[in-house]
């Protein structure tokens, strides 16, 4: 079975051909970050925009690409969550081929594609898991024991970890997105000169809250501001160091917190955030001495992209779930009201 | 806590020492505003609106979690008492994005909108009744709360 993959949810455009055989053909992304960095974050309705002038050429060329002109046997588009405009670009897109071409279509939940993206990977993990779905728009610790078989664990109770880095970043003048921007930056502080609080880790339970942590960044760098606003290149640097130290320990403690809950040693991280290299080698040794072990996907696919999205709908079509002749997207939508497969 | 009235009742000025205080300020706003009100929230990145948005929703009867609408534009929340919506301009681009959202939609006499950045929204969003502003000052925040118009005065004056 070959499933081309549309996701279209927030600000990447991304398209992908997946074979239940051969594995993954080829993706396509085309990121508007260029346009959004303008104003510091996603620019919602010009991101449909976007999408619409983007969709098209990008299916062209990766149905060339991998050889798959008429060889489609079903289109899998995320139909949420996300934002309105933007998920019905791609389900308008998907649903339509599909009929033209005759073949099903499925809707992908954004997350499931997410955090089933490792498994794209070589050595991939076995089910089990815990997943820890990391991005500018979410922050949820998820129990995975099959695909669609999901129970959420916490989750963040205002800001979500990606959102806390893009506004952190903001505050120090540094471009969107916030994240590799302020890991860059962090190499070059200097450890203890700032303590951030780790939010959250001294009680019990698996929720996140990263408000007070943005709060805290914005009394430091105020505190610390030199006649232009802003702190020295030092200082921000420390700050930049302190900032991402206090998101990552308080993940990992969480993470390991929720391993030992669930009684598993599989961690699959997943999300922007997920590319994070301090993350995960603090994970790393973290979960080595609890005898469990971290999995993520390459890079390219800890962001949004179509690959994730043909493989999530690739699971869900072998086993007969596709979508009717309509187009529905669920801009709000839990993980756990999935169906199994 | 000190709540100063001056100039006819027409705006409180508070100083909020911390997270705490800026959650039993909002609940104690929101008591307030049973009657419906648009609420523009102003103040930098970490000033703390969101954290003043999530007491006013406790006076609603809401208890759970208070997300930030940064990626989602809006968040509403259906209560017993009333309908509160929750926006965040943050990331708009161009205030004519509002049409698309179908803005006018949600700002009933009866509902309460709580908009943060509403500098993004200018020309497309309906005038305040009050204008929240939170600035720091030390480790806390101070609190602003101007009333417009007089139905916001009338707000103002229910919360003395």
């Amino acid at each position: 079975m070959r499933v081309l993959g549309i996701e279209s949810s927030c600000d990447e455009t991304g398209v992908a051909v997946y074979d239940s055989e051969a594995g993954l053909l080829g993706h396509e992304l085309y990121t508007q970050i260029k346009v959004h960095a303008e104003y510091g974050g996603v620019v919602p309705e010009l991101a449909s925009r976007d999408h619409i002038r983007k969709l098209i050429p990008l299916i062209d060329e990766i149905l060339k690409r991998t050889d798959s002109v008429g060889a489609i046997d079903a289109v899998a588009y995320t139909s949420g969550p996300g934002l309105i405009g933007a998920l019905l670009v791609g389900g308008c897109v998907g649903r339509a081929l599909a009929y033209a071409w005759g073949v099903p279509a499925i809707g992908v939940h954004h997350m499931e594609g997410h955090l089933l993206a490792p498994l794209l990977e070589p050595n991939p993990p076995a089910f089990p898991f815990v997943a820890l779905l990391v991005s500018g728009g979410h922050t949820q610790l998820v129990e995975v024991k099959a695909i669609g078989e999901y129970r959420l664990l916490g989750e963040s109770l205002d800001d979500a970890a990606g959102e806390a880095f893009d506004k952190a970043a903001k505050m120090m003048d540094l471009d969107y997105p916030g994240g590799p921007h302020i890991a860059r930056l962090a190499e070059q502080g200097v450890a203890g000169r700032f303590k951030f609080p780790r939010p959250m880790t001294d009680r019990p339970g698996l929720d996140f809250s990263f408000s007070g942590l943005k709060t805290f960044t914005l009394n430091t760098v105020t505190q610390n501001a030199e006649a232009n606003g802003l702190p020295d290149d030092q200082t921000c640097a420390d700050i930049a160091h302190a900032f991402q130290e206090a998101v990552v320990d308080t993940l990992v403690i969480k993470c390991r917190r929720a391993l030992q809950e669930c009684n598993m040693n599989t961690l699959v991280i997943a999300g922007g955030v997920s590319a994070n290299n301090r993350l995960r080698e603090k994970l790393e040794t973290a979960l080595a001495k609890i005898n469990s072990r971290v999995f993520y996907a390459r890079h390219e696919f800890c962001t949004d992209n179509g690959a994730m999205i043909a493989y999530a709908g690739c699971q869900r079509l072998m086993v007969g779930q596709t979508e009717p002749l309509a187009v529905t997207v669920t801009p709000r939508w839990p993980l756990d009201q999935l169906s199994h497969l | 806590m000190s709540v100063k009235a001056n100039s006819a009742a027409m705006s409180f000025s508070v100083v909020l020492a911390d997270e705490a205080a800026t959650v039993s300020a909002g609940r104690k706003f929101g008591e307030a505003l049973k009657q419906g009100a648009v609420v523009y929230l102003e103040g930098v990145l970490g000033a703390g609106k969101t954290t003043f948005c999530r007491g006013v929703l406790q006076a609603f009867g809401h208890s759970g979690a208070v997300k930030s609408p940064t990626y989602t534009l809006v968040e509403p929340y259906v209560l017993d008492i009333g309908t509160v919506y929750h926006f965040d301009l943050y990331r708009l681009g161009d205030p004519e994005e509002l049409e698309y959202m179908g803005i006018r939609d949600y700002f009933q006499e009866s509902a309460v909108c709580l908009v943060e950045w509403p500098v993004r929204g200018e020309g497309y969003l309906p005038c305040a009744d009050i204008v929240a502003t939170l600035s720091p000052l030390g480790d806390g925040r101070r609190l602003e709360l101007q009333a417009i118009n007089e139905r916001g005065a009338a707000i103002l004056i229910l919360m003395s």
